[in-house]
C-alpha cells in the first residue's frame, strides 16, 4: 500500500482519538456497509473549537484523515473550521492513493456534521450555515 | 520479542532453493531455443520435456503429453473455459455451470462469455463454503457445455468434493474443469482418480517461481488454441517455452508434493491452534468449514473492524497477511467470496486471512497469538461501530 509516512504516522499514532462524554456537537458520517464510519466531537467555547476528538471504523487512511481533520480544526474559529475542505486533509497528508480520496472527503463531512450538530442544540438551522451532508457519497447501494 | 511471519501464502510462496538451483542454468548456459536442432536446443528440448514428465508424474495424468505450459493460473482458466465453450457452441451448447466464489480468472471468464451470448449459472456455496452435488446434477441442462467448479477456495480454502462433481457431469456428458490453482502441491491432486477433463495449475502457488503455470488436458479432448502462432505445446500454445520457468515448476511440484504426508498433518495442527485461541475473542467467527479446508488457511471476522487497518498493524508487528475488505480488494464492496458464503457487508469487512506453507511453524502461531487480540482491542477501542455493537448487544456473529 502506498501510504505517504505522514499518513502512516497518523495512523498508527492517531491523534485525539476517543469519545468525549461533554461534546457540544457529535458528527457521524460513513456507513458500516462501505466499511467507514466517522464520529467526530467538538467543545466550542467563544465560536472557538477548543476541543476536538474523533471515533473511526475504517481503513488506515480513514483513520489517518480522521486523525489529520481534528489536527487541522483544533484551536481554530468555527468560520474557519467550516472552510476545511478535503483538499487540505490530503495535502497536509502528502496525498493519499486515488481510491482512497473519498476518505477524506468522509474526514471533511464529519467535522461539518459534528458543526450541524453544535448548531441544532444552540437552537439555530446549520442548513444555511454548513450546507447538506449528501448521505454517503461513494456508495450507492442496490440494495438485496 | 518481534518476529517476521509471511503468512500470505495463498497469494504467493517464496521460491524453493532447489527450484531455483534446478532452474540456474536454462537462465545461464543452457539458452537454446527448444524447438532447434542443435546442441544447446537439443538440451532445452529435454528440459521441457522432463518437466511435463515430472508435473504429469506428480499429478497422477496418464500421459505427460496431457500437461500443456502456460503462464500461470490465469491463463489456464481462460483457456480451459474459453475451450470448452467454443467446443459445446459447436454442438449447439452454450450454458455454462460454475460457483458464486470461483476466482476472478474463472468468473470475468464467464462475464466475457455471458457477453457473447453465453448463459451462465453460478452455484451457491453456502454458509460452510462448500457447493452441494444435488444442486449442480439440478443445473444441468441440454446444452450445457462445461462445469467448472475451483478444487479449493483461495480465500477460506474450503475444498470441493471435485469427484463427486465431475461423476456428475460426466453422467449428462458434459466436460469438467476445476481450477485447482490452491490445491495443487498442496494436497493430493490426483488426476485419474478425479477423473477431470480439465485442470489449472500456477506455479507460484507451490514455492515455483511466477508466471509459469499449465492446463491439464484429457487425451482425447480436442482443445482449441488460446494462443496462436508456433507448433509449442502440441501447436496449440504457441510461444518458445519458459524453460527455467517449467523446469522450477516441476522441480518445485515434486518437492511440495512429496513433502504433503509430513507437512499436512502439521500444518493442520497450528492451523487448528490458531483458530481455536482465535475464536476466544469476543464476536469473532471463522468463514468456510473447518473440516473441508486447506491445511495452512485461516480466515476469520472480527466485528467492529475493518480489514486494512488490521493488516497495517500487523504488519508493524512484522505479521504480513491479507483481507477481503472492500479497502484491501480495491472496490467498494468487500470480497465477493465472503459475501456468497452469507456475510452481511459490514462483517466481511472485518476479514483477516493468515495462510501458511511449510515455513511457518507453532511459534509463527504463538506469536500470532500473542500481537493480534491486543491489535484487534485498539482498533475496537477506537471504532464507533463497535460502540454501537455492544450498546445494542447484538448477538454473537
Ligand atoms: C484459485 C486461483 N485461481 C487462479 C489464480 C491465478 O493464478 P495466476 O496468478 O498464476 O495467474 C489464483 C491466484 O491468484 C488463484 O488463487
Amino acid at each position: 500500500m502506498a501510504y505517504s509516512e505522514k499518513v502512516m504516522d497518523h495512523f498508527a499514532n492517531p491523534r485525539n482519538v476517543g469519545e468525549m462524554p461533554d461534546a457540544d456537537g457529535i458528527g457521524e458520517v460513513g456507513n458500516p456497509k462501505c466499511g467507514d464510519i466517522m464520529k467526530m466531537y467538538i467543545k466550542v467555547k467563544d465560536d472557538t473549537i477548543t476541543d476536538v476528538s474523533f471515533k473511526t471504523f475504517g481503513c488506515g487512511a480513514a483513520i489517518a484523515t480522521s486523525s489529520m481533520a481534528t489536527e487541522l480544526v483544533k484551536g481554530k474559529s468555527i468560520t474557519d473550521a467550516l472552510t476545511l475542505t478535503n483538499k487540505a486533509v490530503m495535502e497536509a497528508l502528502d496525498g493519499l492513493p486515488p481510491v482512497k480520496v473519498h476518505c477524506s472527503v468522509l474526514a471533511e463531512q464529519a467535522i461539518k456534521a459534528a458543526l450541524s450538530d453544535y448548531y441544532k442544540r444552540q437552537g439555530i438551522d446549520p442548513e444555511p450555515i454548513v450546507g447538506t451532508i449528501p448521505e454517503c457519497e461513494e456508495c450507492s447501494f442496490e440494495e438485496g | 520479542m518481534s518476529r517476521f511471519v509471511y503468512a500470505d501464502n495463498a497469494a504467493t510462496t517464496k521460491l524453493s532453493a532447489n527450484a531455483f538451483e534446478a532452474m540456474k542454468p536454462y537462465l545461464t548456459e543452457y539458452y537454446g531455443n527448444p524447438s532447434s536442432l542443435y546442441h544447446i536446443g537439443v538440451e532445452t528440448r529435454k528440459a521441457v520435456d522432463n518437466a511435463r514428465a515430472d508435473v504429469a508424474k506428480a499429478l497422477n495424468a496418464s500421459k505427460p503429453n496431457e500437461i500443456y505450459f502456460t503462464s500461470g493460473g490465469s491463463e489456464s482458466d481462460n483457456w480451459a473455459i474459453k475451450g470448452a465453450a467454443e467446443l459445446g457452441a459447436k454442438k449447439g451448447r452454450k450454458h455454462i455451470i460454475s460457483s458464486k466464489f470461483e476466482h476472478h480468472a474463472v468468473l470475468h471468464t464467464l462475464e466475457y462469455l455471458e457477453k457473447h451470448g453465453y448463459e451462465v449459472t453460478l452455484l451457491e456455496v453456502h454458509e460452510d463454503g462448500l457447493v452441494r452435488p444435488e444442486e449442480l446434477e439440478a443445473a444441468i441442462r441440454e446444452d450445457t457445455a462445461l462445469v467448472t467448479i475451483m478444487f479449493a477456495n483461495n480465500e477460506i480454502g474450503t475444498i470441493q468434493p471435485i469427484k463427486e462433481l465431475a461423476a456428475i457431469a460426466h453422467k449428462h456428458g458434459v466436460l469438467f474443469h476445476t481450477d485447482a490453482v490452491q490445491a495443487v502441491g498442496t494436497v493430493p491432486v490426483d488426476i485419474q482418480d478425479l477423473g477431470v477433463d480439465l485442470l489449472s495449475l500456477s506455479s507460484h502457488k507451490f514455492h515455483g517461481p511466477k508466471g509459469v503455470g499449465a492446463l491439464y488436458i484429457k487425451k482425447g479432448i480436442r482443445l482449441p488454441a488460446l494462443i496462436h502462432g508456433g507448433a509449442q505445446e502440441r501447436g496449440i500454445r504457441a510461444g518458445t517455452e519458459n524453460i527455467a520457468g517449467v523446469v522450477g515448476m516441476a522441480a518445485a511440484l515434486k518437492e511440495s508434493t512429496e513433502h504433503i504426508p509430513e507437512r499436512n498433518p502439521r500444518l493442520e495442527k497450528i492451523r487448528d491452534k490458531l483458530i481455536d485461541g482465535l475464536l476466544t475473542i469476543d464476536r469473532s467467527r471463522i468463514n468456510g468449514d473447518r473440516k473441508s479446508r486447506l491445511p495452512g488457511n485461516i480466515n476469520m471476522c472480527f466485528q467492529g473492524i475493518e480489514g486494512e487497518s488490521l493488516l497495517l498493524m500487523l504488519d508493524m508487528q512484522g505479521v504480513e497477511a491479507s483481507s477481503g475488505s472492500a479497502c484491501t480488494s480495491g472496490s467498494l464492496d468487500p470480497s465477493h467470496v465472503l459475501l456468497s458464503i452469507g456475510l452481511p457487508h459490514e462483517i466481511a469487512h472485518g476479514s483477516l486471512r493468515l495462510t501458511f506453507s511449510d515455513d511457518n511453524t507453532e511459534e509463527d502461531v504463538d506469536y500470532i497469538l500473542e500481537v493480534l487480540p491486543p491489535i484487534i482491542e485498539r482498533l475496537r477501542s477506537m471504532s464507533p461501530l463497535w460502540e454501537k455493537i455492544i450498546k445494542e448487544n447484538n448477538e454473537n456473529i
